[in-house]
């Protein structure tokens, strides 16, 4: 999976991967720290509307200094406040909102497609599986974060005069797109192992169907391969929501603040003086997909799920 | 032969659809597609644009003149109220500035990353690798954008070093065109350099259990000689593949990069076409950077023949 940050961390090829393998049977301090900051933040992010935070749209005017508004200068407002006023906490807690929402969403968006579409190019194999592969090759063709940029560009675009489609859905939609062909392809990689085994056989002679076959038997085992790079590619949605803020696509800061626009917004007029206003959303975007690359390669050693079965 | 003939039937297939996909959604726009190009224009140029662009047209119709002016180097135009002008220029004197951004990041990555690689993979276990480690895998999970952000506040506003923005052409002087590049640069290849290196590593630490290294050292060859020439040369065809896998990921980097460090590069067009609607514009420059990313693909594909003879016998 790669929108923006690169290629997956641990791609190790041919048969050469058994040598350095390291059995990670507990989370360890940092897959735990991991966990705890990701448990925050998505909390915090789910529960924000009854948190004791003021809205993100409440403009403190009064209390802006001329130099502007550090984090732990002025009482009440932890992060300090943005030229406007608006307090920079609630402005995070509710930028994690919309950006975990969109990243969430656009996985959900490539794991259901891409895991349709992966086990059933590889349970039936032959012009299923072309197909299907080739359809995931087109896609890989543009890169990622240009595919996504001229998706979103297109889409909203579209629906700005008959509006079916919310920004945030939209966004969601072009990155699940740009996100199916890699998800698809580990469940096809996954899935052409699995299908050989004794139990689906033993399951077919008995007169299973097809479609019971690959949810019942094969899908559980190709779920945590595909567990491993979801992950990754939460993260991975989460840095190219910020990417497309600042190539001007995506959800508008003065409707709602994400990561992705308070970064672009704040590095187009804070930069020089302000910088912490550029740094807050930052640090939040860098420790969300630092733990969850951490918890990808947890799990990914602990189920040895292996990318270059590609 | 027959492979590069494959390779290019493939490349054309995946351009046209890639293509007729955008142009599918262009069709989407409901109301009149030139009211959201030139929604400032009167009636007269209205016509004219859709005239131009044969919006008239049923879309396959519309798609077979645009591919056909595509091929033939015109990428449609830029409306603005008082102008119009030809988006092949833009592509002309911006393509190469992103085609420098990429270039010096690959090789600001390799430059870094064959002897961290290498080290790392020596002193496998160690302290010190224990601890580049690390580093690495938090250099890899800051984005390129938070990089390029940092260090335009640091380098460029702090300490005032380097500029923080505009271009300077090689012709204007080597260091002159280097200032402007050295920030973007590094934005591009630290989370490069990371991956590079932990792949370039675990490859190596495998490499050097194998038996002809057992063999070599034990034939007297200096340690120094072994990990350089023995170990490091099967490398080389991982390095390529995780290029070849990276190299989209620098591609949508570098388009962010040069809008932060306001670089004239295929970027800039794609925002200020996606700033102005100019959708056509748009079409055209996504074509543009998906054949030249399909290209490098095919370069990669064919430097896997030159580098490993057991895949060019097979094809």
């Amino acid at each position: 999976m790669s929108v923006s940050g690169a290629i997956a961390p641990n791609i190790q090829l041919g048969a050469k991967i058994k040598v350095e393998k390291e059995k990670r049977k507990r989370l360890g301090i940092t897959g735990t720290i991991s966990a705890v900051w990701l448990a925050l933040i998505g909390l915090s992010a789910l529960l924000a509307p009854w948190l004791p935070i003021p809205s993100p749209k409440q403009a403190y005017i009064d209390l802006v200094q001329p130099d502007g508004n550090a984090p732990f200068s002025t009482s009440g407002h932890v992060l300090g406040l943005d030229g406007g006023g608006h307090d920079m906490l609630a402005q995070t807690i509710h930028g994690a909102r919309v950006s975990l929402q969109i990243a969430f969403g656009a996985v959900m968006f490539g794991m259901v497609v891409g895991g349709f579409l992966g086990l059933s190019a590889g349970f039936f194999k032959g012009k299923v599986d072309r197909f299907i592969s080739t359809l995931f090759d087109i896609f890989l063709a543009v890169p990622a974060l240009i595919l996504a940029m001229s998706l979103v560009a297109f889409l909203s675009g579209s629906s700005a005069q008959s509006g079916f489609l919310s920004i945030e859905r939209i966004m969601m939609l072009a990155l699940g797109i740009v996100a199916t062909p890699p998800l698809g392809r580990i469940a096809r990689a996954s899935t052409l192992t699995w299908s050989e085994r004794e139990f689906v056989m033993a399951a077919r002679a008995q007169g299973a169907k097809n479609f019971k076959i690959m949810f019942i038997e094969i899908l559980p085992n190709v779920l945590p391969a595909m567990m491993s790079i979801a992950l990754l590619s939460v993260g991975v949605v989460v840095v190219a929501e910020g990417g497309l803020s600042l190539l001007g696509v995506g959800v508008n800061f003065t409707d709602k603040p994400s990561w992705g626009n308070m970064i672009a917004l704040y590095a187009q007029t804070d930069l020089q003086l302000h910088p912490w206003l550029v740094f807050t959303p930052i640090i939040a975007v860098f420790l969300t997909v630092l733990s969850l690359n951490n918890l990808g390669d947890i799990i990914r050693a602990r189920f040895d799920a292996k990318e270059t079965t590609l | 032969m027959a492979f590069l003939m494959r390779r290019l039937v493939r490349v054309i297939t995946v351009v046209l659809f890639v293509t007729f996909f955008s142009y599918f959604l262009l069709n989407l726009l409901p109301g009149d597609p030139v009211d959201t190009i030139a929604p400032f224009a009167t009636k007269e140029i209205k016509e004219a644009i859709r005239k131009e662009n044969h919006l008239d047209r049923a879309v396959p119709v519309q798609y077979w003149f645009w591919v056909e002016k595509f091929v033939q180097g015109d990428l449609g135009y830029n409306y603005t109220p008082s102008s119009k002008n030809p988006v092949a220029d833009d592509v002309k004197s911006h393509f190469p500035v992103s085609v420098q951004l990429v270039l010096y990041s690959i090789l600001l990555t390799m430059l870094c990353a064959i002897p961290l690689g290498v080290f790392t993979a020596y002193a496998a276990g160690s302290r010190l690798d224990r601890g580049i480690n690390t580093v690495l895998f938090g250099a890899f999970s800051i984005p390129d954008f938070a990089i390029g952000l940092l260090l335009a506040y640091f380098v460029g506003v702090k300490l005032g070093w380097l500029p923080n923005g505009g271009y300077k052409p090689f012709g204007s002087g080597l260091w002159t065109h280097a200032r402007t590049m050295i920030l973007p640069v590094i934005s591009l290849a630290i989370a490069q350099i990371a991956g590079f290196t932990r792949v370039l590593r675990s490859d190596m630490i495998a490499t050097l259990q194998e038996d002809f290294i057992t063999m070599a050292k034990s034939k007297g060859i200096s340690g120094k000689r072994v990990l350089w020439r023995h170990a490091l040369r099967p490398s080389s065809l991982t390095l390529l593949t995780v290029a070849g896998l990276n190299v989209g990921a620098l591609i949508g980097g570098t388009v962010v990069i040069e809008a932060i460090f306001n670089l004239p590069g295929m970027g800039l067009i794609l925002t200020s076409a996606i700033r102005g609607r100019q959708f056509i514009a748009l079409q055209s420059t996504v074509a543009i950077i998906a054949i030249g990313y399909v290209l490098i693909n095919v370069m990669i594909d064919l430097l896997y023949t030159v580098l490993d003879p057991r895949v060019r016998n097979v094809s």
